[in-house]
């Protein structure tokens, strides 16, 4: 069962892809993309765990013990807490199609004018 | 585009991703047997070299700390963003504090000084023990923003302040350019840790860092109420027209 964590991950991606692509609310549209991205963050801690490895912090741990990989850790929650606040930005901007168009279905949105 | 013309193209293009993917897996090792060389090499220097325990933070902050200087500015940009969205009106409307049971209250206050105090704790220690500027910052803003849910809006607003959060936002951001430039002047590389002398397993391990680490736990905190308020004004400005 060694792929299914990349299995998970992929399947992840793809599930946020479909509500993406037969999405008929922004909003929903916005939460599918967080799911895509989350997809990312499962796939990188995954490459980087390793066998028996315990967390990176050499608080009271000898150095040289065995540790999952802190890179794609840094990678990963550094990207969370950007992520927040660009799905406001996307939410934000569907705030703005409801005042302008009046709707939040993408199909009801007959022209994107500027 | 109709829904069933955006699935049909989606289709050929799901394929291509499940080709790319399957093509990507069977290159890479299996679960739990990575022997990258990056992250080993990390674990080995960081403590002896920065005086740093936890390698997550010194790999974000120091040692990776230019490219978390990109991701700093994505925040800073997308917070900018909704900002600009959202404020067509600037209005601040007067509300009464809508909680009224004394004891959600007084518990809830001594949640929001707790839930700050974790959040403080988690910027100051970051370089040893989990957390960091991000996570720390995240922290205090999710304390502040308990202050809605205790009392209500007006409470909240004091928090949701910009005249506040706007300048240590931009202190976070800025602060976090200068301190590279302050390795620049002295003739390194940008962002290079100075006096990284702290004694491992303490407030002051992290040497420059450790400011740096600080600058991102403001950036995140500000920008991260900045988000609440603006959002929260969207929600309430229609109820407070309508009574």
């Amino acid at each position: 069962m060694s792929f299914l964590p990349y299995a998970v991950a992929a399947w992840v991606c793809v599930v946020g892809l479909y509500g993406i692509v037969t999405s008929r609310n922004l909003i929903h549209l916005a939460l599918c993309l967080t799911i895509t991205q989350s997809s990312t963050y499962l796939l990188l801690l995954a490459i980087g765990y390793v066998k028996g490895g315990g967390p990176p912090i050499f608080k009271g741990v000898k150095l040289g013990t065995t540790t999952v990989d802190p890179v794609v850790q840094a990678l990963t929650l550094t990207d969370i807490v950007v992520s927040v606040t660009v799905i406001a930005l996307i939410l934000a901007l569907a705030l703005d199609v409801h005042k302008q168009a009046g709707t939040i279905d993408p199909d009801e949105i007959r022209e994107m004018s500027g | 585009m109709t829904r069933r013309v955006r699935i049909w193209i989606f289709l050929p293009a799901l394929a291509g991703l499940a080709a790319l993917l399957v093509w990507g897996y069977l290159g890479i090792p299996g679960f739990g047997d990575y022997h990258g060389p990056y992250g080993f090499v990390l674990d080995r220097l960081a403590t002896p070299l920065r005086h740093m325990d936890n390698v997550v933070n010194a790999t974000t902050y120091d040692i990776r700390g230019f490219d978390t200087l990109g991701e700093e500015f994505i925040l800073f940009a997308a917070v900018i963003g909704v900002v600009m969205l959202l404020r067509d009106t600037d209005e601040k409307p007067e509300m009464r504090d809508e909680v009224e049971s004394d004891l959600v209250r007084v518990f809830g206050t001594l949640a929001v000084g707790g839930a700050i105090l974790v959040g403080l704790w988690l910027v100051a220690f970051g370089f040893v023990t989990p957390g960091g500027g991000f996570q720390g910052g995240v922290a205090i803003a999710g304390g502040a923003a308990l202050v809605y849910l205790v009392a209500g809006y007006r409470a909240f607003a004091a928090f949701g302040d910009e005249q506040v959060l706007d300048p240590i936002k931009g202190v976070g951001a800025g602060g976090y350019v200068v301190i590279g430039l302050a390795a620049l002047v002295s003739g390194l590389p940008y962002l290079t840790n100075l006096f990284s002398g702290g004694a491992v397993g303490t407030v002051w391990s992290g040497g420059s860092a450790g400011f740096v680490n600080w600058a991102a736990g403001m950036e995140v905190a500000a920008a991260n109420l900045i988000l609440y308020a603006e959002f929260l004004n969207q929600y309430i400005v229609p109820i407070a027209r309508r009574s």
